[in-house]
């Protein structure tokens, strides 16, 4: 059965890293739904989030292939009630729909927040699930949304070992 | 280590020295030119074989890989010549085989700039090999060498890559050399885990019929020695993958068989009959399992590999060992209980005998006075004794020599497994024979494969390489054919080939030819072939139109192998 999965990958930072992640899941014809990387609490050691919908038995697969990968130290795949994550939207609109008291309304019933104004538009900021920025952008979009941008899934995992002692095993 | 200033392309060879290269496989070219410069130094001590093309080079490092326990290593240089060695990267990869490669790269400011000869090699090598990487400095040059050849040889072994651009080459820096022995995010040699043993030896124990099944593993552990021991005091029957033949001598009483779609009958029919099922070494490749929802369902499987992502992937174990088959077999072979399986042994011998019956009147459909590839290559077994070292193309001739040569001794098997490259059995004899001068090499190529690397045999007049090579010429692609007449109505569609005279081809090359139909000048003319000194080529005329037998279809089961 297919489900949504998170799969954490902490590497060394070398170049082209994010391919040879990559190519893994491409190889088994698998789509990313979103893919993050960033430096992780260890110095050096880079993370990468990565979230998909396949089965069990393929993402246990990859997290396999991937540890095969010279420079990646360690791989993990989580459910998600294994995990909590968020995800970062912004939202760009003319300031002037501003004037009409309902965008207000929406902003404050979706608890977002106003980064920038400018004479011409503004920026508007939501973090939150998927299906909570999904939400806010319908109910914006009847005043007119000129460019909307969703980060990738970050998450923390509720139940793992820190790091720091994988990196100790090795 | 003291410091000196060198070059980066002096660095590449002192590097090379230091890891005890001796030979490397390789073609000039722009890009390459500051490291074949400094090699022009080391010629009295290291022998650089000049291929014809470049995956001639890569395949000849890896049947010198394959015989001689070393790490191949390749130069080549930027673009094509380091795209003309991907075939080889896929090869070395699937097959486990140790490589270093090393190709000359653009000066690093054009790199990305579509200058002359670049390519993104290490882009398009990234899923081929077991690591890459590119280097720019002068300085990073003895450290990547010293890490590949870490990589290229611990754990599963495999192929690396080490892209260096030409201004790293020219750059001078202090040279220091330190091998390389851990790896952060890298474990060569795995943790065995006791516990999982344990539970492997009490399901061996208690088995009625167990059956054991052996890969190049065995091998690329060393651990040929211990296999025997494990064997005898278990009494288990043994069968090999493709890539496993020679790891346990065929002649060997518990010996019962080659595995998979053109095995043996009895390993096949038994592998659904067993109680447990042990495999080491090997990965349940789709040719050795066929069917996998109807493979061994009825046994438990102990599955012992180097590779953790091998165990689960296509059969699930019920016991998965994540270890080096030595190091597992040492500590297995204190945990099994003496034993011996007469009547199971006896079941595989009955099922051979049906094969035998069955094959022997397949034989009769065909014109009686036309050689079959199966007679040539039993002669061969006979008049060799088992002992050369057999390296073979992909197809018929690949299934018939893995079938009916007696593989008795350790490494003497080379030939392209998991990737089916045809092409592979010229420039890999060439490798092997180098890798182990002192033994005998035969290649043995269809009429078909031959053709796609050829120009090796002015790589082979080159270096006097004492190769003999045998061209079993049934005028198709005899493998394609099969599969035509069996599950495509025998509309033959392009199979037939046209060759050229491949005996004044050899001559040609100054290396001495002849051409054999007559089934009663088979043993001379293959004794004359291995007498001979220096290269030697032998046509064998087969017969048109011979399908390998057993034979387990598409998608069928390996109970259901078919003998015709």
């Amino acid at each position: 059965m297919e489900k949504t999965y998170t799969v954490s990958v902490f590497t060394e930072n070398s170049i082209g890293m994010m391919n040879r992640v990559t190519i893994i899941f491409t190889r088994r014809h698998l789509n990313i739904d979103s893919i993050t990387a960033s430096e992780s609490e260890v110095k050096g050691v880079f993370r990468y989030t990565i979230v998909l919908r396949t089965t069990r038995d393929q993402v246990d697969k990859v997290v396999k292939q991937l540890e095969k990968v010279i420079d990646v130290l360690k791989a993990f795949v989580h459910e998600e009630s294994e995990i909590v994550h968020q995800e970062i939207a912004m939202y760009k609109m003319r300031t002037e729909s501003l004037t009409n008291g309902d965008v207000e309304k929406v902003i404050r019933k979706h608890h977002a927040r106003i980064l920038t104004v400018d004479p011409t538009f503004m920026v508007i900021e939501k973090t939150g699930h998927v299906e909570e920025t999904q939400l806010l952008l319908e109910n914006l979009q009847p005043y007119g949304v000129l460019e909307f941008v969703r980060s990738g899934r970050v998450a923390i995992t509720k139940p793992m070992k820190e790091l720091r002692s994988y990196l100790e095993e090795l | 280590m003291n410091s000196t200033k060198t070059t980066g392309a002096e660095a590449v060879m002192k590097s090379l020295v230091a890891e005890g290269v001796d030979t490397i496989f390789g073609y000039p070219g722009g890009a390459i030119m500051p490291i074949y410069d400094a090699l022009y130094d080391y010629v009295s001590t290291v022998n650089h074989v000049l291929v014809r093309h470049e995956q001639g080079a890569i395949h000849a490092a890896q049947g010198y890989a394959r015989t001689s326990k070393k790490t191949g290593v390749v130069f080549a240089t930027s673009g094509p010549g380091a795209t003309n060695l991907i075939t080889g990267l896929a090869d070395a990869l699937i097959d486990s085989t140790p490589l270093v490669c090393i190709t000359g790269q653009v000066a690093s400011h054009l790199l990305g700039t579509d200058a002359f000869q670049e390519t993104d090699v290490v882009g398009i090598s990234m899923p081929i090999t077991k690591w890459n990487c590119q280097v720019t400095k002068a300085e990073d040059i003895p450290a990547a060498i010293a890490k590949a050849f870490y990589i290229a040889q611990s754990g599963r072994p495999g192929p690396v890559l080490i892209d260096i651009t030409k201004d790293a080459q020219f750059e001078e820096m202090d040279f220091q050399y330190e091998k390389c022995t851990h790896i952060r995010s890298y474990r060569g040699r795995p943790r065995i885990n006791k516990a999982h043993l344990e539970e492997a030896a009490s399901l061996i124990n208690n088995a009625q019929k167990p059956f054991l099944l052996i890969g190049q593993g065995i091998m690329l552990s060393n651990a040929e020695k211990e296999l025997v021991e494990f064997v005898e005091k278990s009494g288990i029957p043994v069968a090999s993958t493709l890539l496993g033949l020679g790891a346990f001598p065929n002649e060997h009483p518990q010996y019962v068989g080659f595995l998979g779609m053109h095995g043996d009958y009895a390993p096949n029919i038994k592998t659904n009959e067993c109680d447990v099922l042990i495999a080491i070494g090997m990965r349940f490749d789709d040719r050795v399992t066929g069917d996998v929802s109807r493979y061994a369902t009825q046994a438990k499987v102990v599955h012992i590999d180097i590779d953790a992502a091998e165990l689960n992937k296509i059969i699930p174990a019920d016991v998965g060992v994540h270890a080096d088959a030595k190091e597992a077999l040492t500590l297995l072979l204190d945990l099994v209980q003496e034993k011996q399986h007469t009547a199971w042994l006896q079941e595989f011998k009955d099922a051979k005998i049906v094969e035998e019956e069955t094959l022997a009147e397949n034989a009769k459909e065909l014109h009686s006075d036309e050689l079959k590839m199966d007679e040539v290559i039993k002669m061969l077994s006979e008049v060799t004794n088992g002992e050369a070292v057999v390296v073979t193309d992909v197809g018929q001739h690949q299934m018939m020599t893995a079938r009916y040569y007696q593989y008795n001794k350790t490494k003497s098997n080379v030939t392209s497994g998991g990737l089916g490259t045809m092409g592979f059995a010229l420039p890999a004899a060439i490798g092997a024979k180098i890798g182990v001068p002192d033994k005998p090499v035969v290649a043995i190529i269809g009429d078909g494969g031959f053709q796609m690397t050829l120009q090796e045999l002015g790589t082979i007049l080159q270096s006097d390489v004492d190769l003999k090579i045998i061209i079993l010429n049934n005028r198709f692609l005899g493998m394609v054919r099969q599969w035509q007449q069996m599950f495509f109505e025998k509309r033959y569609s392009f199979t037939n080939m046209v060759s050229p005279d491949f005996v004044a081809l050899a001559k040609s090359y100054s290396i001495e030819a002849t051409k054999v139909e007559a089934r009663a000048d088979l043993k001379e003319s293959l004794l004359e072939m291995l007498n001979h000194k220096g290269a030697y080529l032998l046509e064998v005329m087969v017969a048109k139109e011979e399908n390998v037998f057993p034979m387990i279809p598409t998608g069928a089961s390996v109970s259901e192998v078919r003998l015709n």
